[in-house]
């Protein structure tokens, strides 16, 4: 039987009163008294990732250049690449072992500063065997109210083309398009200085999906009604729009030291409310030493349509069992050092660092059953335990300012 | 209506601010603003790396903030 969408009617008139409130401001903005605005530092950052987490690890680097001309305009590059490999839940599940994977993004931008104002142009192509997306994103931003207020809009579109693999005794014989997804956002942010030592800031952006928003790979499992199981692709509306708020502020303490609260909510068309709160406490050690701390709650509810065992086959109009759709909380612990290095090695660098970030994210699914055969065999289908899994993720890097 | 509105936010955000309220933190008081451990990101590709965990595993997306922080000091 078909299932209602109750958020989408509440999310397209909220989406579309943020559109408007944007473009009001757009028009504000623009006859705004300017002041003062500062392009992004010069820096090089090369970095590397690593998730290992969930039977999966994705590692890789990543490359970012930036420099600026004529004090006007800054541009910049990106390199960033994923392996991946190992075998998720999901691959288990269907009796699959392992799995290899390469995704490459490539990104380009610049800001072009006048006065109080800076305009942003970028561009990203992400490109895998079965994936491409192309992004483009335009963002101004504002100084203003004696250079206590920045205000930022932001506008983004992606274009993607969804293909599937297509495997014979594991390896890739075929890959066959599926859809075409097309995603927007529109954000807005605003950024306050409150006091010598208190900054606040504040983002809503909303985001429009219309196209193929599956996973081709994913499907749902039904019951036989004599015990058994059944399975059928993952069947997604071809719309989803979401709006998403978000509160952080940083508070320097009354030693050198930052603390900085986040907090956003979360809302989509397709029934999922999730919220999150992040703690983040950085302290400096002497002049060359900054160590941070962070602990990050995040909880969501399931999609409409989120189900881990449906009653029949077709159950209903649309159909998920991704475990990205169902309820759960994640909780993340995370650490940060960095190590600013004496600036005699190389002549032209004004700053060097080496930083090293350790984050462990803990996933706890409150209706996303681990059905591995094993598990299906000895607990019945329908009465697996509930998925979790920790993933750690380590990013390492240097960082150089010129 | 929608006109009213336009004048309305405009007035607030370009009148208002310049004759009620005067700034009450001047450039030459942002030293501590400027530390770098007061930005709110300070490393733009380990920050986005890490959104991009999240946004993988997670529904929720939006809203991010920007990787680069920005405190409004010169």
């Amino acid at each position: 039987m078909p299932k209602a969408v109750p958020g989408v009617a509440v999310a397209v008139i909220s989406g579309a009163s943020i559109i408007r409130a944007i473009t009001l401001l757009f028009l504000a903005m623009a006859s705004a008294i300017v002041n003062a605005a500062v392009l992004p530092e010069d820096r090089t950052d090369i970095l590397y990732h690593r998730y290992d987490g969930g039977g999966v690890v994705i590692d890789g680097p990543s490359v970012l250049v930036r420099k600026e001309f004529k004090g006007t305009v800054s541009i910049w590059g990106n390199h960033y690449a994923d392996n991946i490999s190992g075998a998720s839940i999901d691959l288990l599940a269907r009796g699959s072992t392992f799995y290899r994977e390469e995704r490459t993004e490539h990104s380009a931008g610049f800001d072009y500063l006048n006065d109080r104002t800076v305009l942003s142009l970028s561009y990203t192509n992400s490109s895998e065997r079965d994936y491409e997306a192309n992004s483009y994103a335009f963002a101004v931003s504002q100084e203003f109210f004696g250079d206590m207020t920045t205000l930022t809009l932001n506008y983004a579109q992606g274009n993607d083309e969804v293909r599937q693999n297509i495997y014979e005794d594991q390896v890739i014989v075929d890959t066959i398009k599926r859809g075409e997804a097309r995603h927007q956002r529109f954000g807005l942010g605003l950024t306050q200085v409150l006091t010598r030592k208190w900054l606040l800031s504040f983002n809503a952006e909303t985001v429009v999906d219309d196209g193929f928003l599956n996973n081709p790979y994913r499907s749902v499992r039904y019951s036989l009604g004599d015990g058994g199981i059944g399975s059928q692709p993952e069947i997604y509306p071809t719309t989803r729009n979401s709006d998403a708020f978000a509160l952080r502020t940083m508070y320097y303490l009354p030693y050198r030291a930052a603390l900085r609260l986040e907090y956003r909510t979360f809302l989509d068309s397709w029934g999922i409310e999730a919220n999150n709160y992040e703690l983040r406490y950085v302290h400096p050690f002497g002049d060359q030493w900054i160590v941070e701390a962070k602990y990050r709650a995040y909880s969501q509810t399931q999609a409409d349509f989120y189900s881990d065992l449906f009653p029949f086959e077709d159950a209903q109009q649309f159909l998920a069992r991704d475990k990205e759709m169902s309820e759960f909380t994640t909780n993340t612990i995370g650490l940060g050092l960095t190590y600013e290095l004496k600036q005699s090695w190389i002549p032209f660098l004004d700053k060097t660092t080496l930083n090293l970030y350790w984050d462990q994210i803990t996933f706890d699914y409150k209706n996303f059953r681990e059905n591995t055969p094993a598990n299906s065999e000895e607990f019945g289908f329908g009465n697996e335990p509930f998925y979790s899994f920790d993933a750690n993720i380590i990013r390492f890097f240097i960082s150089m300012n010129y | 209506m929608l006109r009213l509105k336009t004048l309305t936010i405009i007035f607030a955000i370009t009148v208002l601010p310049s004759c009620a309220i005067k700034p009450w933190v001047q450039s030459y008081e942002r030293g501590i603003l400027a530390d770098p451990i007061m930005a709110f990101e300070q490393h733009p590709a380990s920050t986005r790396f890490i959104n991009h965990v999240y946004e993988a595993r997670e529904a929720a997306r939006g809203a991010e903030g920007s990787a680069g922080g920005g405190c409004g000091c010169n």
